[in-house]
C-alpha cells in the first residue's frame, strides 16, 4: 500500500504568475511523456515483471514519478494561482480556464486529456522496459523544451532537478534491460518466466544474471 | 521450526495491516473532523502501535517500506515476497 509524505521531493516556491509556462507545463502533468504516464505505466508493468530487482525498480521509481507529478501540479498552480482575468484572456490559456478555472487538470498543453493509450503492458519484459526507457528519454526531452522557454530560475531549479531524475531512470532501467536479456536467452519462446527463478542476494543458488 | 517462524511473520503482518487499517480509518475521519480529541487521542494511540509493530517487523523480519523509512540490516527488501505474489 502507499503512504503520503507531506513534502515535495524537490522545493518549488514560484512567486508571480506566469501563464505561458502553466500552459507549457501541462505536457509533464497530463501529455504522453508525463509524469503521471510514467507512474501509471511503471506500476502497472510491475506485476508481469519475472525479475525482483526489476520489480522493486518499477515500484520505486513509479512511486517517485507520483513525487514528480505532485510538483509539476504545484508549479502549474502556483504559476496560475495569481493571475488576473485580463492576464488568462491574453494568455492563451482561455479555453482550459472556461472548463478548468484556476484548477490543475490532466490535460496535455494543446487540452488533450490524459488516456490510458498513452501506456502499454505488453506482458513481455523486454517490450516493457525498452518501452520504459524511451519514456525516459522522451520525458527529458520535454524537460530541454521546458528549459528553452523560460529563463525564470524558480522554474528552472525544479525542471533541472525533473530532468536529472529522468537520466538516472533511464540508468536504472538500462540496468533491468541486462537483468532480462539474461533471463530470457535462458527461455528464448518467453513461455513460462516462472520456471527461470529470480535472483535473491540473500540466497545461494542465484538463476538470473547479472548479479 | 520454518512454518512456526512463516507463522509468526505471517501473523505479525496481518497485525500490521489491521492497525494499518485502523489508522486508515482515524485518518479519513480527522480529514473531515481535525478538532475531535477522542478520536485524535485514539489515533495517537493506534500509530505508535502500527509504528512498534512496524519496527518490530522489520528487526525480525526485514523492511516493509522504501526510500529509507524502515532501515533495517536484517532481510531484503528486493527479493521478499511482493504483495501480488
Amino acid at each position: 500500500m502507499w503512504i503520503y509524505q507531506k513534502t515535495l521531493e524537490y522545493p518549488v516556491n514560484i512567486s508571480k504568475p506566469n501563464l505561458k509556462m502553466a500552459k507549457a507545463l501541462m505536457a509533464q502533468y497530463g501529455g504522453p511523456d508525463s509524469e503521471l504516464a510514467a507512474g501509471v505505466r511503471y506500476l502497472t508493468q510491475r506485476f508481469s515483471m519475472p525479475d525482483n530487482r526489476v520489480k522493486a525498480t518499477l515500484n520505486d521509481i513509479g512511486t517517485e514519478e507520483i513525487a514528480h507529478w505532485e510538483m509539476i501540479g504545484t508549479m502549474i498552480h502556483q504559476c496560475m494561482r495569481n493571475a488576473s482575468i485580463a492576464e488568462i484572456k491574453d494568455s492563451g490559456l482561455l479555453g482550459y480556464y472556461t472548463m478548468h478555472g484556476k484548477a490543475v487538470y490532466p490535460a496535455d498543453p494543446n487540452g488533450v486529456p490524459f488516456m490510458a493509450s498513452y501506456i502499454q503492458a505488453t506482458g513481455d519484459p523486454i517490450a516493457d522496459i525498452t518501452e520504459d526507457m524511451a519514456a525516459e528519454q522522451k520525458a527529458r526531452a520535454t524537460y530541454e523544451h521546458l528549459m528553452q522557454l523560460t529563463d525564470d530560475p524558480e522554474l528552472l531549479n525544479p525542471l533541472r532537478f525533473l530532468r536529472e531524475r529522468e537520466i538516472v531512470h533511464f540508468q536504472r532501467f538500462g540496468e533491468c534491460l541486462e537483468i532480462l536479456k539474461c533471463i530470457v536467452a535462458k527461455d528464448p519462446c518467453r513461455l513460462d518466466y516462472s520456471r527461470m527463478g529470480t535472483f535473491c542476494p540473500c540466497r545461494e543458488n542465484n538463476t538470473s544474471c547479472p548479479q | 521450526m520454518a512454518n512456526n517462524m512463516e507463522l509468526t511473520e505471517c501473523a505479525l503482518k496481518n497485525k500490521i495491516k489491521e492497525m494499518q487499517f485502523v489508522c486508515v480509518e482515524l485518518n479519513l475521519y480527522l480529514d473531515t473532523h481535525p478538532n475531535d480529541a477522542a478520536a485524535r487521542a485514539d489515533y495517537l494511540c493506534f500509530g505508535e502501535k502500527l509504528r512498534a509493530l512496524i519496527d518490530k517487523y522489520a528487526e525480525l523480519y526485514g523492511p516493509l517500506q522504501n526510500f529509507g523509512h524502515t532501515p533495517t540490516n536484517t532481510g531484503c527488501y528486493v527479493c521478499s515476497d511482493w504483495p501480488w505474489q
